[in-house]
């Protein structure tokens, strides 16, 4: 059986899955499309979580981020802790209380402990950018994994995907989605985790990923770290050392703050934890989704260093028991006729891979380039393609001596480079000729990099659209309860029935699904540039707004809606100095570059600043005008304590 | 619900519990993880230095146990105040 039928089989099995869970779970009234009813046991929910938690990112992009980031390894655990370490505030500081509140939304909240229609209005409008955002990576990583394994085009594929979430989410609301995400979590770990044990035995020979990070080398009988060895290579190579310490500590905290506090602040991981029957089982469903999230993010790292190693070993193979350059670099004539290298080919066309036999000596050379011979490079490369362009009758004289011109200087930028003891220009080398290595490369091409049966690679297919797929509907979810629950029956209709609102959350969700597949394939460029400002409205917005209606009688109405105010405003401006006004690109003030940036911070960063702007203007205009009136006072007391949560419905 | 002073009781120690668990989460994941990394090379954990390893598994390990840990006190302090479910 060929691998795309594999693949299609595979796929095929989940879906049907999942629409048979979807008639099997669905909704009959608003508490069960809100909240699934508020009868999913703790593990199952925390299961759940950690599928609507995990997306196409944490899935595909997570372990190549980390592998390849040009200043090494560690400096992206900001992305390991500040995605794990938010289920800690989350547990101890929100979802117990939320739950004990026993209503269905963040808004909601928002609005009744701070008894104003304003700030829950204001909370909806947060809640729909983030959510908005972040759902259009969701459906790109839909189309695109579609496109690199089942042979249709990424708008088919975010078709497919559409109406397969339409079929479950508008069926089944939350109490569809939790379900199917159970089934999608357990899809998309054997996904991740199954290569990752083959790798890691490969390379260390310890069955444990977690533990072959820390281990051996094996190919060199174990007595070298695989970290050690791992260093050792792609220094050799002119990378930088992937432990090493991070260049701007300060910044990797704030980042890693930002993204911690932002996870806590985010409404669709928020809402999952309304669905449990108790507020004990709030917090031990925190504890479960951190443990199922767990098996990924301490696998995420070793598939990342340990791919990263098989990647270079590969291209020098020298590197396998000495120095990468005691041997030739990979030969093209390898690539093609060894089989087992036959996914560099493969990979080549979805352009994932690029590479280029610079200096034509039929072997492709893998290394960092020196900042001058890439510059130089660069311009060469522009020069030849200006000359290429050119009109047939147009004068070629004067760019075929610009073309000569930038030879030499790459001649010369590649006399003065060094590798190891020896110039670039003494090895023969004219540039790195392994053009591109994209991030996601180190996860979907993983399988077959390691040999794996075809199963393997049809299962990391149904575990990328499980990721997507799962996080897609939770912040759907989170956007029409929003819109039918906090806007409509909330604001314009008070009096809707029960069943007139079901009706309108299902048409809510059927618009924010064709919204969605919409942005999806015709994406704003600047999609990869909103994730940050969804962690950071988050993290500025809807976590310290929370916190404070819990911890504190004495935040008011004004002081809410000023915090949350300052805090968006704050957090979206340095945002957009940087990134361009409303993301355009060439309205922004200043380069995004961090010699430019407010004591070194990162506009990724900024969130944590945005929360503690939030928290003083909080107190400061809460200090000055009049405190919360006695119902109010009694609504705080009465979340604080478990005792008397609603109760809950078996279904 | 309990009379008021006993419901500031249980407040109180709820938030005691909170301080000391928030001081834990932070001190495994900004202080071994990021800020003490460079001063404790030398200790290592297998083949990666402790900051290292705190930073990409250690800390998130610690991070269950803080939430099943405090899950668990704060089930005994529900009940020590009788206003468990």
């Amino acid at each position: 059986m060929d691998q795309f039928t594999l693949n299609l089989i595979v796929v095929g099995i989940t879906f049907a899955i999942y629409i048979g869970i979807a008639i099997w779970a669905r909704a009959g009234s608003t508490a069960e499309f809100y909240a699934a009813g508020q009868g999913v046991p703790p593990v199952m929910n925390g299961m759940a979580t950690g599928a609507d938690w995990m997306s196409a990112a944490s899935f595909i992009s997570m372990a190549g981020i980390i592998a390849l980031a040009p200043a090494g390894g560690y400096e992206q655990s900001a992305f390991l802790m500040g995605w794990t370490g938010g289920y800690v505030l989350l547990a101890l500081l929100l979802a117990p209380y939320l739950r004990k509140f026993g209503k269905f939304t963040v808004p909601e909240f928002i609005g009744d402990r701070f008894y104003s229609g304003g700030a829950r209005l204001l909370a909806v409008i947060c809640l729909i950018i983030i959510s908005v955002t972040y759902v259009i990576g969701q459906m790109r990583g839909v189309g695109v994994t579609f496109s690199r394994f089942l042979e249709v085009s990424t708008d088919t594929g975010l078709y497919i995907g559409g109406a397969l979430v339409f079929i479950y989410a508008v069926l089944g609301g939350m109490k569809g989605i939790t379900y199917t995400q159970v089934a999608q979590y357990v899809v998309l770990i054997i996904a991740y985790t199954v290569p990752a044990i083959f790798i890691s035995l490969q390379l260390t020979g310890s069955a444990l990923p977690q533990l072959g990070l820390i281990g051996g080398y094996a190919p060199q009988g174990g007595e070298v770290s695989m970290l050690a060895k791992l260093d050792s290579v792609v220094t050799e190579l002119g990378f930088k050392a992937y432990t090493s310490d991070s260049a701007n500590m300060f910044n990797m905290f704030l980042f890693t703050m930002s993204l911690m506090i932002g996870t806590a602040g985010l409404p669709h991981v928020i809402i999952r934890f309304f669905t449990v029957p108790k507020v004990a089982d709030a917090r031990s469903s925190a504890g479960w989704s951190l443990v199922f999230i767990a098996l990924l993010y301490t696998v995420a790292p070793a598939v990342g260093s340990m791919a990263r190693l098989n990647l270079t070993t590969t291209f020098w193979p020298g590197a396998e028991t000495g120095t990468a350059l005691s041997a030739p670099a990979l030969s093209i004539a390898e690539i093609d006729s060894n089989p087992e290298l036959s996914w560099i080919r493969t990979w080549e066309k979805t352009g994932l891979l690029a590479m280029s036999d610079k200096n034509g000596d039929g072997m492709i050379q893998y290394f960092s380039e020196p900042k001058p011979v890439a510059d130089a490079g660069k311009a060469l490369a522009d020069a030849q393609k200006a000359l290429t362009d050119a009109a047939a009758d147009a004068d070629k004289a004067p760019l075929e001596a610009k073309v000569a011109e930038a030879t030499t200087a790459l001649d010369a930028a590649l006399a003065e480079a060094k590798l190891g003891d020896k110039t670039l220009a003494e090895l023969g080398f004219k540039g790195n000729e392994l053009t591109k290595v994209d991030n996601d490369i180190m996860v979907l091409a993983n399988p077959e990099i390691a040999a794996l049966p075809g199963w393997v690679v049809a299962l990391v297919a149904a575990g990328a659209l499980a990721a997507a797929l799962s996080t897609a509907a939770g912040l759907l979810l989170a956007i029409s309860s929003a819109i039918s629950h906090d806007l409509i029956k909330g604001s314009i209709n008070p009096n809707l029935s029960e069943k007139a609102e079901l009706m309108w959350a299902r048409v809510a969700m059927t618009g924010a699904i064709i919204v969605a597949t919409y942005l999806g394939l015709n994406p704003p460029g600047f999609a990869a540039q909103v994730v940050a400002l969804a962690f950071g409205l988050a993290a500025a917005t809807i976590f310290p707004t929370l916190m404070m209606g819990i911890f504190s009688k004495r935040i008011n109405k004004e002081g809410a809606i000023a915090g949350m105010f300052a805090g968006l405003v704050f957090t979206s401006v340095y945002i957009f100095m940087y990134k361009g006004w409303f993301f355009f690109p060439g309205t922004n003030w200043l380069p995004d570059t961090p010699d430019q940036y407010f004591f070194g911070i990162s506009p990724l960063s900024i969130g944590t600043i945005g929360a503690v702007v939030n928290f003083v203007v909080a107190f400061v205009v809460s200090g000055a005008t009049k405190a919360p009136p006695q119902h109010v006072v009694d609504l705080i007391e009465s979340i604080r304590v478990p005792k008397g949560a609603g109760q809950a419905q078996s279904h | 619900m309990a009379d008021k002073s006993s419901a500031n009781a249980y407040w109180a120690a709820n938030v005691r519990i909170i301080l000391i668990s928030l001081a834990v989460w932070f001190v495994c994941s900004y202080g071994l993880g990021i800020l003490l990394r460079p001063a404790l090379k030398g200790i290592m954990v297998g083949g990666a230095d402790l900051g290292f390893w705190f930073a990409q598994n250690g800390s998130i390990y610690v991070f269950i146990v803080l939430i099943f840990v405090y899950a668990r006190m704060m089930g005994k302090i529900d009940k020590e105040h009788g206003v468990e479910e």
